[in-house]
């Protein structure tokens, strides 16, 4: 393997309370080369600040520290905030969770995609609109033409997101951040945008990093999975793996999912007692 | 005697008609199941059971007795309901024990104190939860409490919008077993309103698929199990649920 994309090292999250500082990741440490990896805990398990902190998008009070902090050579953790925003969006994007609140709502879906794109290079304006339909196209919106006159209250949910999704791949990164992409949308839509996301990013050679509470879910489109609990990865496995896991922690949120074949009486109840914290 | 009976309903939101035509006979005891996608309607049906969409026709009756369009004490007895988001269903500026009470206080019952004591520990929930606010409590633990406050008029029928569609998964699982227990202690009748099928599997008898405002199929809970559905949208479903 050639270097790899990104190196993070005891990466530590930490924000201020009245008791002093408390730490939602406590000494991370992953690589990540061209290749799909999930990150997979429940609330308050420090996933997103994870993918945040790799944006350097976690403002003050909050305090990023980290060894090593490594993106394409870059050390992110240096770079001013001018030089950061030749990184986000250009180089590494992030897909929030929720299109409702991450669109624009007084902007034009054209209008908000044409941005990210114009942001980062010079086009000619007709070659702007040419990108705009194709990576609808991509996205699989049957009509781009029409789509990108409309306004986000005119798109349903599972459309909100593949727009979402065009406009982070625009400017082909080389790094997609997935921040539970779709756990706003419906069961039968959700496999849909994660098919796009996996065509996408295979074709194009990223990495991903798919943050999600479901373990399914990431087995199913990730090649690797770090389980994160209290700030801290407490198993990291193949995806092909999940069901030899370990740690008893990852045992018991996979036991404690029922099957559509239910035949159990009771869920076993993860004992929290075990791992102090959230 | 039917728990619930719906016949001919069409429930609308003003000029908007969503639910057609739905007919559903759930027996006393039963744990039924509304599946289906996002606006297809089957929150608006539970909504309708509890008084909160009164633009409807045809008929709903509840344990036997018709249901009127509006507000009914009667019917409130019989049927209450859990919603989905924990966060939004709880009053933030009344403590635990003030929700509770609330029920007991419009419908004139007594012996409040030991009844909110006796439903905190029905539901999990320790004694020194009692008095504090909302905010000071996890996602589960506030969907505890409005499961308790469902229960403190003693009713017979329960309806559950998606109760844990916005918990961690070992939380669901936690709130799942609560409801089994809870159902079989009570003798309690569930209407359940969900996307996630496997949640139906664990806890329910019967299901119905809806789509667009109507049910297309009614099955069991065992022809679930066994990918047994004749409808080819609700076996999309069931595939959408499994993955590829």
């Amino acid at each position: 393997m050639t270097a790899p994309l990104l190196s993070v090292q005891n990466l530590r999250v930490s924000f201020p309370t009245h008791t002093g500082r408390v730490e939602v990741v406590k000494g991370l440490s992953f690589t990540l080369g061209r290749e799909r990896l999930g990150i997979v805990g429940e609330s308050g398990s420090g996933k997103s600040m994870t993918g945040r902190s790799i944006l350097k998008l976690i403002r003050k009070p909050g305090e990023v520290t980290a060894d090593k902090l490594e993106f394409d050579g870059i050390d992110i953790l240096s770079q001013s905030e001018k030089q950061m925003r030749a990184i986000r969006g250009a180089r590494i994007s992030m897909v929030m969770q929720d299109p409702k609140f991450s669109l624009n709502p007084v902007m034009t879906v054209g209008e908000q995609i044409a941005e990210a794109l114009v942001t980062h290079q010079k086009l000619p304006r007709r070659d702007v609109q040419a990108r705009i339909i194709e990576m609808l196209h991509a996205v699989r919106i049957n009509d781009p033409e029409r789509v990108a006159k409309l306004y986000p209250h005119e798109v349903s949910g599972g459309m909100g997101q593949r727009i979402m999704i065009a406009m982070m791949l625009i400017p082909e990164p080389e790094l997609l951040i997935a921040d539970e992409p779709t756990s706003a949308l419906d069961v039968s839509v959700q496999a849909q945008v994660l098919d796009i996301i996996d065509e996408l990013v295979r074709n194009k050679g990223m990495g991903l990093i798919l943050i999600s509470h479901d373990l399914n879910l990431v087995s199913r489109y990730c090649d690797r999975i770090l389980v994160m609990n209290a700030g801290q990865v407490v198993e990291e496995c193949a995806a092909g793996q999940l069901e030899n896991a370990q740690h008893p922690y990852t045992k018991g949120l996979l036991a404690a999912m029922p099957v559509i074949n239910e035949t159990r009486d009771e869920l076993p109840v993860l004992d929290r007692t075990q791992w102090a914290g959230t | 005697m039917n728990a619930i009976d719906l016949k001919n309903l069409d429930i609308a939101y003003g000029d908007t008609k969503v639910v057609f035509d739905v007919n559903l006979s759930i027996p006393e005891g039963e744990s039924f199941a509304l599946v289906g996608e996002s606006g297809s309607g089957k929150s608006t049906i539970l909504r309708a059971i509890a008084g909160l969409a009164p633009d409807w026709t045809g008929d709903i009756s509840v344990m036997g007795g018709a249901r009127s369009h509006h507000v009914d004490r009667n019917v409130s007895r019989k049927v209450q309901m859990v919603f989905q988001d924990p966060y939004g269903s709880l009053h933030p500026r009344k403590t635990i024990d003030a929700a509770l009470s609330e029920p007991l206080a419009i419908h004139g019952l007594g012996n409040r104190g030991e009844r909110v004591e006796a439903m905190l520990t029905a539901v999990g929930l320790d004694q020194r939860f009692r008095f504090r606010f909302p905010h000071q409590l996890s996602g589960g633990q506030r969907q505890r409490v409005a499961i308790a406050r469902a229960l403190m008029l003693e009713p017979k029928v329960m309806l559950l919008d998606e109760p844990t569609s916005a918990l961690d998964v070992s939380v669901q699982a936690e709130i799942l077993n609560l409801l089994k227990r809870l159902r079989r202690e009570q003798g309690l009748t569930f209407l359940l309103v969900t996307h996630n099928l496997p949640v139906v599997s664990f806890l329910c008898d019967r299901l119905a698929v809806m789509r667009h405002g109507r049910i297309v199929e009614v099955a069991d809970v065992a022809q679930l199990k066994s990918a047994d559905l004749k409808e080819p949208y609700s076996r999309e479903l069931l595939a959408a649920t499994e993955g590829g």
